[in-house]
């Protein structure tokens, strides 16, 4: 059926793999300020259709919102030079029986990727207790960057999940690599 | 002296400050984007009362969700009041979470060990 090709993309594959993975929004492009509003009000409408109890509709906006800011953050870093595409990032939440699940993709200068794996990795290893220190150092050192974050939504993320946060670096090219974040968010925990 | 009215939405608090009263209050969403440019009026004002501050200063925050980039800006807040404290006047913030809200309870926790300032938790039933 030709119909139900786009480019190389065929649709109804694509429809069944974000179905089997009850993928609730995507989105790819360019994370503005808008469209980051928009997309809080969409996952907030969606959670409370779905009736989530509010404990964990929290956590999973809560955790939406360092994710997609993060994205908008780093917007300028994702237009690749010297290429025409648009400042781009990918941004998918899902869900099954037990957790929320939540990717971010993007593009990411390949100098900074040491730096940002050993704060992931920082973070990963810490237990409860660990997190919160962190969480309490950062938060009171004289740090900030441009928009006022200061390097806290990584830990935050990892504190609201509970869970060790799953990445990966992609080489594309000398200048480029690309950057994706799993994010699990238990229903119950 | 200053009196600063700022109506909510759906992602910066509403916030009051009469400094003639000696109240502050924040309330509802607080993840604006840029947090630095929305708390600037209100770290400043504060700044001015503490050059005078009533004997007594209140301060109420009660937030449904706040984003990592405002959680510094509070925190330029509560250390501004700490110095009104140690200088001899009376200062006091309440913090309130819902009653299923560990995240917002642990917040205030956080603050509660940084910031020398008596600090109150007080859990509010959930809306709805």
């Amino acid at each position: 059926m030709r119909l139900m090709s786009f480019g190389d993309l065929n649709i109804y594959d694509f429809y069944k793999k974000m179905e089997s993975n009850d993928i609730m929004l995507s989105f790819k492009g360019d994370v503005t300020s808008d469209m980051l509003t928009s997309m809080l009000q969409i996952m907030e409408t969606k959670l409370d259709n779905l009736g989530e109890e509010s404990r964990v509709k929290r956590k999973v906006y809560n955790v939406l919102v360092e994710c997609l800011q993060n994205l908008y953050h780093h917007r300028d870093e994702m237009k690749r030079t010297g290429f025409k595409e648009e400042s781009a990032a990918i941004f998918m939440i899902g869900r099954n029986e037990s957790s929320y699940n939540i990717v971010t993709g993007n593009y990411i200068l390949a100098d900074r990727v040491s730096d940002l794996k050993s704060r992931i990795d920082q973070v990963n290893v810490l237990d409860k207790d660990g997190l919160k220190m962190l969480y309490k150092e950062v938060l009171n050192n004289e740090e900030r960057s441009e928009k006022g974050g200061g390097g806290l939504g990584i830990i935050d993320i990892a504190r609201k999940s509970k869970q060790k946060l799953v990445y990966d670096f992609m080489d594309v090219d000398d200048k480029y690599s690309f950057f994706s974040l799993y994010i699990k968010i238990p229903q119950k925990n | 002296m200053g009196k600063i009215s700022i109506e909510g939405t759906s992602k910066t608090p509403t916030v009051l400050f009469d400094a003639e009263a000696g109240v502050m209050e924040l309330k509802g969403r607080s993840i604006p984007e840029n947090s630095i440019e929305f708390y600037k009026p209100i770290v400043e004002s504060l700044d001015d009362y503490s050059k005078g501050p009533k004997s007594s200063t209140k301060v109420e925050i009660q937030l449904e969700y706040f984003n990592t980039s405002s959680s510094k800006c509070i925190l330029d807040l509560f250390k501004k009041l700490e110095a009104i404290h140690k200088a001899g006047n009376e200062v006091s913030i309440n913090w309130y979470y819902e009653e299923d809200d560990e995240d917002m309870l642990e917040a205030g926790e956080d603050y509660q060990a940084i910031i020398k300032v008596p600090f109150t938790m007080i859990e509010v039933e959930e809306e709805d």
